[in-house]
């Protein structure tokens, strides 16, 4: 299936340059790459010959510490992994615990994680369409996005209690209830949104140099997304069905009525476009939820201690990003033996070179800006 | 009415009569003063002038601390930059590094010499003023090269071999929409060129082909100032800074000053060539309307027509993403130089016809 992929060894790596040819690094501290991934480029002019990205700068052996935290501990670690979407990776190892617990959550509390799912998707991929368009060169969409995305963080900060790192899923449901002014300040964001996004695509989908620098650009076939394990909007842009919330729905996604937003191109655009609508999907969630939030518990009772049974268990959900996996091997004690988390980012930017080779180093820019990178999701 | 070329006129025979054979040389010395302190007070007043017009796009207050609603922000920036240390990298070469910096700055000042500010305020009329503004311009490309080159930078490099492609491209295009006025005007003399717009300026009276021309110099002159959408040289997300990478201290403030009076001298170039430089708007039979527009001083007419083409430059920065360096070539190559070579022609048949108003 690896179409033109080459297996990196110590020779391939240590390969004289040729006549014409010149590395230049991106990164650790670099403007386009939002974090300290580093990618050693071979050039040849302008032309990219081979990028290697560089791992671990930003490492912090959250599964290894995970080790040595308890079951209500280790969900709020990873909220800094992919801290865009901190709320859906506390989600999956809510769940994970739960599942082992085989605790029933209760569904107040399954309809105000979806909400604050989605409300956290809308927030990452707003963050998402500046910070790319700032690595095409355009920096004004950057403060049009950051208008919708600071009112997101306002809502989560009065419930959460904070803006990007919330820690707001517990085992058996959700920490607080939620602040009695939410349900007004989710129904007023959701006409802002609808009012406000067609600034953005006036600014940005229909502007014949963004255009140009994204059809066509960076093109990834349904074949190799596939093969390189992408997830998410990468994948669904290339025509992979292979959102969570519809193939092993979670949490009650079943019960609501929305779209897989899928595109064949698998070029820059396409990865633009699937996110500009999965933003209108998840809005559309919300107003399917918004009014209908049942009462009752937003907890499940747990005690005090979780202790899960000895065995193996496994969730995904979809973060922002794609799929992201946890599982937990447990021997039957307080803490996890072992935890290992399926990131998305990780196998996205595996694919890096194969899209953006032989492009021009302008293309690897739009390329990459695309495939949505957070660092600390890859390095963990 | 006041007028700049009567104080002109009285100063050189004020000076003739108290300096004698000196004349030349003082008066040198009072137009140079004059041309650095343009100089500063226009690099200061461009600089805040992108940041309040960037921020009023990106829907923010821009900057508002240093001084009255953030007037003195460029002084502050520029003693900053004054007393930072200049530094050289270790393997650069060390006199064309430090002279890079100084060429592009020279070219600047160099072209200020033929723009008219107002009426009678002109540096030096010279008989091929087109050409010398073109011939000029050019150079500022070997000062771009020759920092890119001595920075012992990869990106440095790169962005120097981007800049370069790019600036000798637009060169072309820049110079064919301009020959298209000096057919019409038939001099290269600026103040002809201004005198030829006395009843109306050339966009106006020129027909589409001059609107075109006027595009077309509007685009080649963004590229060639290296801005946005055209800013490859020093594309950040890309190359970092681009030639300018490893300028710090006061050399990085010569490119980056620079960088703007070029903006302002590509736009007042525009301004006199297709808007009539200091020459009011008048138009022919309206005798009442071309008395109340005369009222109006040159030197307004100049920077209100300059200032304006600068702010279309500014908006164009702050709204495009950058192009991607072979679609750069592309459209010049393929789209804005066929067009303006057949545009050319065009203005030259109606120049001969005589069909322009």
């Amino acid at each position: 299936m690896y179409s033109e992929t080459t297996i990196v060894t110590p020779d391939v790596l240590q390969q004289p340059l040729q006549e014409g040819q010149l590395v230049i690094n991106v990164g650790p501290q670099h403007p386009a790459t939002h974090g300290v991934l580093h990618l050693v480029i071979t050039l040849e002019g302008e032309t990219i010959i081979k990028i290697e990205p560089h791992l671990g700068y930003i490492h912090r052996s959250i599964e290894k510490m995970s080790e040595s935290l308890t079951y209500r501990q280790f969900i709020y670690v990873t909220s800094r992994m992919d801290y865009l979407s901190a709320h859906i990776n506390n989600l999956a190892c809510a769940m994970c615990v739960e599942k082992g617990m085989q605790l029933e959550v209760p569904d107040r509390a399954q309809v105000i994680r979806i909400i604050m799912s989605e409300l956290t998707r809308i927030a990452s991929h707003e963050l998402w369409i500046g910070a790319m368009a700032m690595d095409l060169g355009a920096f004004t969409p950057f403060f049009y996005t950051f208008r919708e995305r600071e009112t997101i963080n306002d809502i989560m900060e009065q419930t959460c209690g904070a803006r990007l790192t919330m820690n707001y899923m517990v085992p058996g449901g959700v920490m607080y209830d939620l602040h009695p002014e939410f349900v007004a300040r989710v129904k007023s964001f959701v006409v802002q949104f609808k009012s406000k996004v067609s600034e953005l695509e006036d600014l940005v989908t229909d502007n014949i140099i963004f255009r140009n620098r994204t059809v066509g650009v960076g093109v990834l076939s349904k074949a190799d997304a596939i093969s390189y394990g992408c997830t998410g909007p990468v994948a669904r842009a290339s025509g992979v069905d292979g959102d969570i919330r519809k193939r092993f729905p979670y949490s009650g996604y079943e019960k609501l009525q929305f779209e897989q937003c899928l595109d064949s191109a698998g070029d820059s655009f396409a990865r633009y476009i699937v996110r500009i609508r999965e933003m209108y999907q998840s809005i559309h969630i919300i107003e399917q939820l918004i009014d209908a939030i049942p009462e009752g518990e937003f907890q499940a009772k747990t005690k005090a201690v979780i202790k899960l049974p000895k065995g193996e268990f496994y969730t995904r959900v979809e973060t922002a990003r794609g799929e992201l996996g946890v599982y937990i091997v447990s021997e039957g004690g307080t803490t996890p033996y072992r935890i290992k988390y399926r990131s998305p980012g990780f196998s996205n930017l595996s694919a890096l070179n194969h899209m953006a080779k032989g492009s021009k180093i302008g293309d690897l820019m739009a390329t990459m800006g695309t495939l949505d990178l957070v660092i600390p999701d890859i390095d963990r | 009415m006041f007028s700049f070329q009567q104080l002109a006129q009285q100063t050189h025979a004020w000076l003739q009569q108290h300096t004698g054979s000196f004349t030349v040389l003082v008066e040198c010395a009072i137009v140079a003063v004059f041309a650095i302190t343009l100089f500063a007070v226009l690099g200061l007043v461009l600089v805040l002038l992108e940041r309040k017009v960037a921020a009023h796009i990106q829907i923010r207050v821009g900057p508002n601390r240093v001084g009255p609603a953030g007037l003195l922000q460029t002084v502050a920036d520029t003693l900053k930059l004054l007393m930072k240390e200049g530094l050289v990298p270790n393997l650069a070469d060390k006199f064309l590094f430090n002279l890079a910096p100084f060429i592009v700055m020279m070219v600047a000042m160099l072209l200020l010499a033929p723009v008219a500010f107002a009426r009678g305020i002109q540096i030096w009329d010279i008989n091929i003023g087109v050409l010398y503004i073109s011939a000029i311009s050019s150079i500022s490309v070997i000062g771009i090269l020759m920092a890119g080159w001595s920075s012992n930078n990869k990106y440095a490099m790169l962005g120097a071999m981007r800049s370069g492609a790019q600036i000798v491209s637009y060169e072309l295009s820049a110079g064919f929409s301009v020959l298209c006025i000096v057919v019409l005007s038939g001099s290269l003399r600026i103040s002809d060129i201004i005198a030829a717009q006395e009843n109306g300026w050339w966009i106006f009276k020129g027909h589409i082909p001059v609107l075109i021309s006027f595009v077309i110099f509007i685009i080649a002159v963004t590229a060639e100032t290296n801005r946005a959408p055209f800013d490859l040289a020093e594309a950040e997300s890309e190359l970092t800074a681009g030639f300018h990478t490893e300028y710090s201290g006061m050399r990085f403030a010569l490119f980056f000053l620079a960088e703007y009076i070029n903006i302002f001298i590509v736009c007042a170039i525009g301004a006199t060539l297709f808007l009539g430089g200091w020459m009011p708007l008048h138009i022919a039979h309206w005798e009442g309307f071309n008395h109340v527009m005369d009222y109006i001083p040159s030197s307004v007419w100049f920077m209100g027509k300059t200032f304006a083409l600068i702010l279309l430059i500014m908006w164009f920065r702050w709204t495009f993403p950058r192009l991607r360096v072979d679609q750069l070539l592309t459209l010049e190559w393929k789209y804005l130089l066929p067009i303006g070579l057949f545009n050319l022609l065009l203005v030259a048949i109606i120049a001969i016809m005589g069909w322009h108003f």
